[in-house]
Formats: C-alpha cells, sequence, structure tokens
C-alpha cells in the first residue's frame, strides 16, 4: 500500500458522480418530459417524404419542353395495417385482388416499419374518393408525386427519361428510397443532381383511427422539399423537331453547334421516339417494346454510333501536313488511280481543288507524307512513329476520346495507334501501305457525330473548339456551365484554317463541287461531303459544315446511314437546317426537295443490312 | 510456482460475468437497432448482428489466449506493441480507406480494421511499463517529458486522422497520474480550464469578466476570512470601472463596458499584486495569477475555437451548449437520439418495438448512438441496467487494480479503468446531450469488431495480471 491509495476513491467518486448526472438527465428526459411521454401513448409518428416539383426544362429560346403533372401514389406501412375491406379498396382503385395481395407482401417484406409504395399514379378521382375513407384503412396513406409531362414530342434522346430507382442504388446511396424516381438517360440523368431538388420530411402525429392529429413538435423537426432547379438548354427546339422530320424513316444522325460557345443547337438521333411514352404507368411496357425494336430507337447514335469518318476526314489530314510543312497549299498530285479509286475531275493543281474534287489519291500523297516521316531508315519503324506522331496530333481535334459532353453514355470512336497494328498484323509487319486508307477516313478509325460535328465548329473557329454541351444556364445562371466546357486549341496555324474554309466554300458554292445542295440563298455555306464505304451494305452519307463563312453561327455534321453519296442526302438535310436555323423559314422553291427528303424511306436499306449481316 | 493451476482458479470471475453480460445485451441491442423483418434470424451473416456474433466468437478466443498467456509477457512486449501501433497509425495515413472523411481504417477485402481502437490498449501498457520502470519520478522533469511523449504520439497521429473523439482519449489517462502521486492542484487547473473554456463560449465577454472578478473576491474572502477588505476591493474596482464608463459617456472614444471593467481590473489586480508581493501575501499572488492567466486564456479561446476547430466541430458545441440550437443540422443525431429515448418512457417499449431506431431516424444506431436502443426498448430501467453494470465493473477494476503488487499491473488497472470511463462517459452523454457528439463507441456494447476486440484485450490484460498478482515479475 502506498500513501495515494486513498486517491482510488477520488476516481472512483468521479465515475459515481458522472453515473449519477447520467440518471438524473435521464430521469427527466424519460419520465419527467410530458413532450416525449405524450409520444410514448402508443401514438405513431408518420414520416411523409415531400417529393419536391422536379426542375422544368427549356429551350435555348425559352420555350418550356419538360414540365410536371402531379400523380399520387398509395403508400402502405405494414406494420400499422389493421385487418380492412379488401374490396372496397379494390374497387376503388380498380385493380385485382391479388395485385393488392402482392403489394402488401413485398411492401411488408421490405420493411414493416417503413412506407413503400403500393399502387403508384393512381388518378386524381380515385384520389379524391380515397382520401375520404382512408380513416378505414389505417396503416396506408396518399402520397404526392410529380410526372414528367412533355410539350413538344421531339428530344427523346436528350432528354432522356425518369423511372424507379434500382435497388442496388437504394443500398448505395441513402438519398433514395424504393419506388423513388432517378434519371435513368440524357439530360435527366446527367443533371439528376440539380433537377431532384431535395426531399422534404414532414413528421405527423396519427392516431390509431389512421387520422393526422397534427405536426409532431409543431413541425420543428420537418424539412422543406426544395424544388428542383431549371435547365435552360442550348436546343433549338424547332430546329431538333425539323431535324427529325427530315430524318423520318432514315437511320443517322444530325448534330448542330453553336462554334461560338460550343453549344449544342440540336442532336438528332434517327429513329426517334415520343418521349412521353416514357412516363407513368406505362413506361415498362413501352421500354421493352422500343428496347426490342431492331431498329433500335432508345439506341442515341448522335453519342454512340461509330462509323467511318469517310472524306471528311480528309480536311484534318491536310491541316496537319500543312502544319507539319509536309506540303503546301499550292503542292499537287496527280489523281493516279492506280493508287487508290477516284472519280473523275480536274487535276488537283492545290490542296484547295483537292478538297473540293475530294480526290483520294491526292490525300493518299498527303497522308503518306504524314506517316513516311523519313526519320527512320527502316520503313517499319519509320511508320510506326509516324503513325503515332499523328495520332497525337488528331486527338487535338476530339478523336478518339470522349469530348466530354453533359450527357451520358457518350462514345469515344477509334484512332488507331501503332499498338493497335502490332496487335493486328505483328511488329514491323506492317507500313504505310497497310494503312493509307486512315487518309480517307476508312480502315480503322472510328468517330462518333457529335466529334463529326465538333471537327466543323472547330473549321469554323479557325483553330479551337469549345467542349459541346447542351445545357446553357442551371436557373438562369450560366457561372456554373460556362466554367465547365472549356476551350481546346488545336495548335495548328490559323491561317491553314482560313484555306480550308475557302476550299470548304468552294465545296458548296462552285459548280463542280461535291456539296451544291448545301447551297442557301444569301450565305455562304462552307462544307465537305463524304461517302463512307459500308462492307456491310450501301454506303453511309456524310456531310459537315458551317455557316456563314465570317462569323459562323452554326456548324453540323449530318450522317444518313445506307444513304449513298453524302452529296445526295446528307449536304441537302444540312442545307435545309441551315435554312431553317438562320432564317427560320423554308423559301418556296425549296419545299419540293423538302418534301423529297421528308418523304425519303431508307429504312429498308438499312434492314436489309442487317438481315445479310446475320446471314452471314 | 505451480501457476498453470492457480490462473484459471485466481481470475475475477465478477469482472468476466459482467462482460459477458454487457456483450450479450450489447448484441441483443445491435439486433433491435438494425432489426429488419427480412432478416429475422439473429444469425444472419449479412447483416450487423449477425457479423457482431462473429466479432464476440473471435473476441472470445482473444480472451482465452490472454489468459494462457504468460505475464511477463506484457511487460517484456510492451514496447514493442506500442511500436507497431505507432507505425500502423502512420500507415493508416496513407494506406487507410477514407470514410465519412477520415482515413481511419484499414480495408482488406471485406474486412476493416481500425488501428487507433488497438492504439489504447498498446498505449496504456506502454505507459504502465514506462511508470513500473526504475528510472520513472514523477517529480522528474525528464521523466514527465517521456511520459508525456508516449501519450501524444498516437493521439497526434489519430488527429491527423482526423478523429478528435478517439484522440482524446489520452487526455484521460491524467487521472493515472493523479493516483500514481501527481499534485491534485493539476487536475484542479484542468478542471477551471475546462469550465472557462465553456464558460467563455457561453457568456458575453462583460459578463465573464464579471463572474472572473466576482470569483477571485470570493475566494480571497474564504481564503483570508476578511470580508470587509474584499468589499473595499470589489468597490474600488467597481469605481473605477464606473468613472470610466463616465468618461466615455461624455468622449464616445469607443471605450465599451468590458473595456472598462477589463482596464480598471487589470489596474486593480495589478496594484494588489504588488502589495500581496511586498507582504508575502502567498494566496492574494496566486490569486491575481490565476485571474490575469484566465483573462489570457479566455481571450484564446474565443480566436481559437473559430480558427482551429472546424466547422461541423463548432457546431456540434454550440449547439451542446445551446448557442445556436438547429434540429435539423447538426444537433440532428442528438435530437433524435433523445426522442428515441425520451419515448422510451419507464419500461420501455419493449423489444424490438422501438420505432424511432427502426424509422432510420437515428443514424450509427447500432454503433456510436446504440445507447437509444437501449433507452427507447428498455426505458428508464434498462438505461439504470446498463449504467449500473459499467459502474459496478469501473469500481470493481480500481478495486483490483489497488490490490495489485507491482507498478505495472496497478499503473495498466488504473488505465483500463479510465479508458473504459472515458468511454462510458462521453459516449452516453454524448446520445442524452450533455456532450457534443464525439463519434467513440460505448465499451463491449458499440457494434465493430475493432472496437470490442480492443476492449476485450485491455479488459482481459488486466484480469491475466490480475490473476497472478501474488506472483513477482
Ligand atoms: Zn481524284
Amino acid at each position: 500500500m502506498d500513501r495515494y491509495s486513498g486517491r482510488r476513491f477520488v476516481i472512483g467518486g468521479i465515475c459515481v458522480v458522472v453515473a449519477f448526472v447520467f440518471v438524473a438527465k435521464l430521469f427527466v428526459l424519460q419520465i419527467m418530459n410530458p413532450e416525449y411521454k405524450q409520444y410514448a401513448d402508443r401514438n405513431v409518428l408518420r414520416r411523409i417524404v415531400q417529393y419536391p416539383s422536379r426542375g422544368l426544362i427549356y429551350d435555348r429560346n425559352g420555350k418550356l419542353i419538360v414540365y410536371n403533372q402531379a400523380a399520387y401514389d398509395l403508400v402502405v406501412i405494414p406494420r400499422e395495417v389493421k385487418s380492412f375491406d379488401t374490396l372496397e379498396i379494390c374497387s376503388i382503385l380498380e385493380i385485382q385482388k391479388q395485385e393488392l395481395v402482392d403489394g402488401l407482401k413485398k411492401a411488408k417484406d421490405f420493411s414493416r416499419y417503413r412506407p413503400s409504395i403500393l399502387v403508384s399514379q393512381i388518378s386524381s378521382m380515385q384520389y379524391a374518393i380515397l382520401q375520404e375513407r382512408l380513416f378505414r384503412f389505417p396503416g396506408f396513406f396518399v402520397q404526392l408525386r410529380s410526372l414528367r409531362q412533355y410539350e413538344h414530342k421531339t428530344g427523346a434522346h436528350f432528354l432522356g427519361y425518369i423511372g424507379e430507382v434500382d435497388a442496388e442504388l437504394v443500398k448505395k446511396d441513402s438519398y433514395y428510397k424504393p419506388g423513388d424516381y432517378i434519371g435513368k438517360s440524357g439530360i435527366e440523368r446527367f443533371y439528376e443532381k440539380e433537377l431532384r431538388g431535395r426531399n422534404g420530411v414532414s413528421f405527423y402525429m396519427v392516431d390509431v383511427h389512421n387520422q393526422i392529429k397534427g405536426p409532431y413538435m409543431n413541425g420543428k423537426l420537418d424539412t422543406l422539399a426544395q424544388r428542383g432547379k431549371n435547365l435552360t438548354t442550348s436546343i433549338d427546339v424547332g430546329l431538333q423537331e425539323y431535324g427529325e422530320q427530315l430524318m423520318r424513316n432514315k437511320v443517322g444522325s444530325v448534330v448542330a453547334i453553336e462554334p461560338s460557345t460550343g453549344e449544342i443547337l440540336c442532336l438528332v438521333s434517327s429513329p426517334t421516339y415520343d418521349p412521353s411514352l416514357m412516363i407513368g404507368r406505362s413506361l415498362s411496357k413501352n421500354y421493352s417494346k422500343l428496347v426490342t425494336d431492331s431498329l433500335r430507337p432508345l439506341f442515341n447514335r448522335a453519342l454512340m454510333s461509330q462509323y467511318p469518318p469517310g472524306s471528311i476526314f480528309k480536311i484534318a489530314q491536310g491541316l496537319i501536313a500543312l502544319n507539319n510543312n509536309l506540303v503546301t497549299w499550292d503542292t499537287g498530285f496527280p489523281c493516279n488511280k492506280s493508287l487508290v479509286h477516284c472519280h473523275n475531275h480536274p487535276a488537283p493543281n492545290n490542296m484547295g481543288l483537292a478538297v473540293q474534287y475530294s480526290c483520294n489519291p491526292y490525300f493518299y500523297q498527303v497522308f503518306k507524307r504524314i506517316i513516311e516521316t523519313g526519320r527512320y531508315p527502316n520503313k517499319f519503324l519509320d511508320s510506326e512513329y509516324g503513325l503515332d506522331r499523328w495520332r497525337s496530333q488528331m486527338l487535338n481535334f476530339g478523336f478518339g476520346q470522349k469530348l466530354g459532353l453533359d450527357l451520358p453514355g457518350e462514345k469515344k470512336g477509334s484512332l488507331p495507334s501503332s499498338k493497335l497494328y502490332n496487335k493486328l498484323y505483328g511488329e514491323h509487319r506492317w507500313a504505310f501501305t497497310t494503312i493509307y486508307s486512315l487518309g480517307i477516313g476508312q480502315g480503322e478509325v472510328m468517330v462518333v457525330p457529335v466529334q463529326m460535328a465538333n471537327l466543323a465548329a472547330t473549321i469554323a473557329n479557325r483553330g479551337y473548339y469549345i467542349t459541346p454541351h447542351v445545357v446553357k444556364k442551371i436557373d438562369n445562371r450560366s457561372d456554373m456551365i460556362t466554367q465547365k466546357f472549356k476551350r481546346h486549341d488545336i495548335n495548328i496555324q490559323k491561317r491553314y484554317f482560313e484555306y480550308m474554309a475557302n476550299a470548304m466554300q468552294a465545296v458548296v458554292a462552285d459548280r463542280g463541287g461535291t456539296g451544291g445542295q448545301a447551297r442557301v440563298d444569301g450565305i455562304t455555306v462552307c462544307g465537305k461531303t463524304g461517302t463512307a464505304q459500308n462492307p456491310h451494305g450501301d454506303d453511309h452519307s456524310v456531310f459537315i459544315c458551317f455557316a456563314p463563312k465570317d462569323n459562323p453561327k452554326i456548324a453540323m455534321a449530318v450522317y444518313v446511314e445506307n444513304a449513298g453519296q453524302g452529296g445526295e442526302w446528307a449536304a441537302p438535310i444540312a442545307g435545309l437546317m441551315i435554312e431553317k436555323y438562320l432564317k427560320d423559314t423554308i423559301p418556296t422553291y425549296r419545299k419540293a426537295q423538302e418534301k423529297k427528303i421528308m418523304d425519303a424511306n431508307l429504312l429498308h436499306r438499312y434492314i436489309m443490312q442487317n438481315f445479310f449481316r446475320k446471314k452471314r | 510456482m505451480a501457476k498453470a493451476n492457480n490462473i484459471w482458479k485466481n481470475i475475477d470471475w465478477v469482472t468476466v460475468i459482467i462482460y459477458a453480460v454487457l456483450v450479450l445485451l450489447g448484441w441483443m441491442n445491435i439486433y433491435a437497432a438494425v432489426y429488419n423483418e427480412e432478416h429475422r434470424y439473429i444469425f444472419d451473416m449479412s447483416r450487423q448482428y449477425g457479423k457482431q456474433l462473429i466479432w464476440i466468437v473471435a473476441a472470445v478466443l482473444i480472451a482465452v489466449s490472454v489468459m494462457n498467456v504468460d505475464s511477463k509477457f506484457f511487460t517484456s512486449f510492451a514496447y514493442v506493441f506500442y511500436g507497431v501501433t505507432i507505425l500502423l497509425l502512420m500507415a493508416v495515413l496513407v494506406l487507410g480507406k477514407k470514410v465519412n472523411g477520415a482515413r481511419s481504417w484499414f480495408e482488406i477485402g471485406d474486412f476493416r480494421l481500425q488501428p487507433s481502437e488497438f492504439a489504447k490498449y498498446a498505449t496504456v501498457l506502454a505507459v504502465s511499463q514506462y511508470i513500473g520502470s526504475m528510472g520513472f519520478n514523477l517529480k522528474k522533469r525528464s521523466s514527465i517529458l517521456k511520459l508525456t511523449m508516449i501519450l501524444a504520439i498516437p493521439a497526434i497521429l489519430i488527429l491527423l486522422q482526423p478523429d478528435a473523439g478517439s484522440a482524446l482519449v489520452y487526455g484521460i489517462l491524467i487521472l493515472v497520474l493523479f493516483r500514481e502521486g501527481m499534485s491534485g492542484v493539476i487536475l484542479f487547473f484542468g478542471f477551471l480550464i475546462a469550465l472557462l473554456f465553456i464558460l467563455a463560449l457561453v457568456l458575453s465577454k462583460l459578463t465573464l469578466l464579471i463572474v472572473m472578478v466576482l470569483m477571485c473576491f470570493v475566494a480571497y474572502a474564504m481564503l483570508r476570512q476578511r470580508f470587509i477588505e474584499a468589499l473595499k476591493g470589489l468597490g474600488m474596482i467597481t469605481g473605477l470601472t464606473l468613472l470610466l464608463m463616465g468618461v466615455e459617456a461624455i468622449s464616445h472614444i469607443g471605450l465599451e463596458p468590458w473595456l472598462c471593467l477589463l482596464g480598471s481590473s487589470i489596474f486593480f489586480g495589478t496594484l494588489f499584486f504588488l502589495f500581496a508581493y511586498r507582504d508575502k501575501i502567498i494566496h492574494v499572488s496566486l490569486i491575481i495569477w490565476i485571474f490575469f492567466g484566465s483573462i489570457l486564456f479566455t481571450s484564446t479561446v474565443d480566436y481559437s475555437f473559430h480558427h482551429f476547430l472546424e466547422a461541423h466541430q463548432q457546431n456540434r458545441i454550440n449547439d451542446l451548449l445551446g448557442i445556436s440550437s438547429d434540429p435539423l443540422g447538426a444537433g440532428w443525431n442528438v435530437h433524435q437520439s433523445m426522442i428515441a429515448i425520451g419515448s422510451g418512457g419507464f419500461f420501455g417499449k419493449g423489444f424490438l418495438q422501438g420505432t424511432q431506431t427502426k424509422f432510420d431516424f437515428v443514424p450509427e444506431q447500432s454503433t456510436d448512438f446504440i445507447f437509444c436502443t437501449v433507452g427507447e426498448e428498455w426505458g428508464f430501467v434498462g438505461a439504470l441496467v446498463i449504467i449500473s453494470l459499467f459502474i459496478f465493473l469501473l469500481l470493481r477494476l480500481l478495486r483490483m487494480a489497488d490490490r495489485q503488487h507491482s507498478t505495472f499491473s496497478r499503473v495498466y488497472g488504473y488505465g483500463t479503468a479510465c479508458i473504459l470511463f472515458f468511454h462510458f462517459a462521453v459516449n452516453i452523454a454524448m446520445t442524452i446531450k450533455l456532450a457534443p457528439v464525439i463519434g467513440i463507441p460505448l465499451p463491449f456494447f458499440s457494434y465493430g469488431g475493432s472496437s470490442l476486440w480492443s476492449f476485450t484485450l485491455l479488459l482481459f490484460t488486466f484480469i491475466r495480471l490480475d490473476a497472478n498478482r501474488l506472483e513477482r515479475f
């Protein structure tokens, strides 16, 4: 024993004092406090989630595209359910008894204590009747929800849809409860956090008769629902609708961008579907119909379809060759059809003419100079080096990578590297002659339509692009958006872009140009046609353009699958779209062309192609 | 000595039984807290209660193995354990998994380990080993310095995670030093600092100053038994304060009342101090020293509160002190916890009948807020039983500690009791709004393998030491 052993009692005393304080506090809390006592009188506290209205979606001119409509869900807390007249409830809701029994079982399986949705989206009529009789059904109550409504039957792909949240997400994110809605695709998904707002929670005291006796603790614990933020998209709804009409019964995509801002003006993917099919109770039925459709209407081709770019790619090759001083603008090459096929046209005595006539042998030579650098005497090694140098410069254009749009599901396309060819042919077993078709946009290179539109925007800007995006403002504020979508410079001299714009002007304006059908009265349109060879069926028709030449307001890519020559289908569609966007009306002399395009049905070509592909 | 036979006979079975009861009650309450109709089976391994059972079985194995270890092992490996845990604490800062903003867990597959839990055990061992060593002397500055280092290193590493709650635990070991002969004055100052800290945050500057001045004179009057003198002094300070306020009323130079009081008390404080120094009146000098120290301390509190604490910590303390009541924000957990406990009433709602906890109102209901479930389902009676069990265990541990023959065992016993006391006190205090929300578990009760194992190790090591207390080592 030492002389401090008495201090044990001081320490023990502290423990006992603390315990006494606890007991006293618990006594006050659990026994003296009437507020909690009242609660303990077997009254039930009901937690009702207030779903805020989801943010509205507008077009660039302030036209409403998506809004909400009220709907009611019947909710049940299994623990509080007493025996009740099942027949009565079934007759009010017009459902089968089995449906009700199954629903109750499902709710019980989820939780006996927490509310589950029993019947979703009951009509306001049913709601009115039910509300009056609810006192006979303890454990049941009605919760207000909102459904999406669409002002225009357009833009299904970029708008996306909302649906019930997956069970897995409920486990991961405590914000969502089973039966909650969440954006599943498009803007609805990408901007879910902005659009959804914040759920509010109210607590009510409910007596055994299922009557609300008042807010719990005078609503002190309630949280107000915060409405979702409204989004102003950069889409021009008129242009979008018009684009969808032009693309009717065709497979492909039209993407238009405002070059100076990167704002996407329209994002047409065809075939499309009516967005209002994807709401409410009919969603799952319509969804399974759409998802099994062989034309794949749910597939957003503008972002997800990877195509060979065809001749539009020549522009980028030309720019790279110029910037690396491999050719000058005045360099001419003969149209030597033994190198690669071509059509008959005047001699391409400079690059401008080569672009205008879309001469394949010319760009064969240009690409040869890009790939065969002369750095290594070994031609295999040399091609390997040249290809990777080319690839790194092509990446600057945004090819071979996701551009980073504010939409989910974007595809990268592909820009082959030496690694890929080493895998395909073996190391040092391939050279320029193996890969020459890349230069004319064929072979292993793949591009998605939005990347093509971005190429058009880059030339329109004479050397840079701003990451394309579909949302302009969140709750009328644009600072977040402008911060997020940045300028990317291509690092190629501006004057080469100026030359290229001149050549593209000639493609549309000159007699021999391939893009004559894109001509618009009074506006200088610059464009480039492409005909992407398709080993599986008819060639794809491609056109990129921007207008006006100076101070461009719109840059566009049109891709029509299996439609043949670029000048034949894609160019007139682009012309009409420019007409619509810059002039707002289609002149009468063009009405015949417009009708011909709208009425054209090219679907059989697509179906045939797929038919044969499957057979093979 | 035939110790193999003696060990099991000498075990303090009462402690073991309390431990077992607490662990089993904890398991039952975890089951109730995360109860779900879908997984009714208490052995369901996908649920927390199923997992807790695995932790419990492992804890029993740990306890049995500890009992089979030679007691010398603990003294010889105390520093090794300590070193290893320090390394683990460093490693977790780099390799740890970030959960809720803190890097305190190692994650290997599905398995998670929290080294800060084991650091308590290792630190108590190291402290005991050091205090028990020959060279240790509480009066020597170097001894105190080394001891502070032993405590500060793990505390700082844990603060870096950051996990302020688990770092604070090391502070309670000051009680062990008190038991070993540290001056009670230090304990008193610790208490004074804590009190001033709270007062500085709650009271306005003027009120705080008035309270402090009054306290000084009351202390003076009590110590010297001269009430008239105290009143005279108080009168002088009041007079000067009023004079200064009068000056302010005429000149408007911005002398706020608290500044007037501060000026006058510093003036007279210095004056009284000089008199006391001349006449060698120790009490007065001391009071004035403390007074000046307190003024300095409280003025830094406000500053450090706003500059060194993070927003959520500020909010929790503010909420606790009633400075800003926000039941939806910082106070949410605590408020929900209070409702759960309060609605329990005298006898509680009965096993599995709690509605508050089942509604998911109380977050972390199976870990830090497990006491809610007790309060809600078992009521005042249940809470009383749990508190009594803990107090009984603590008092028993203190008694056992005092019957040890070696300093190492005694210090270790006190360390164990203090660590358990701190967790018990802070955990329950935060659920009933007597302390800010500091995320530390209730020993033996809260869900979690790491904490259960570390508390088991801590307790059973002491039981093992106690079992052969007669042996010399
Ligand atoms: Zn040619």
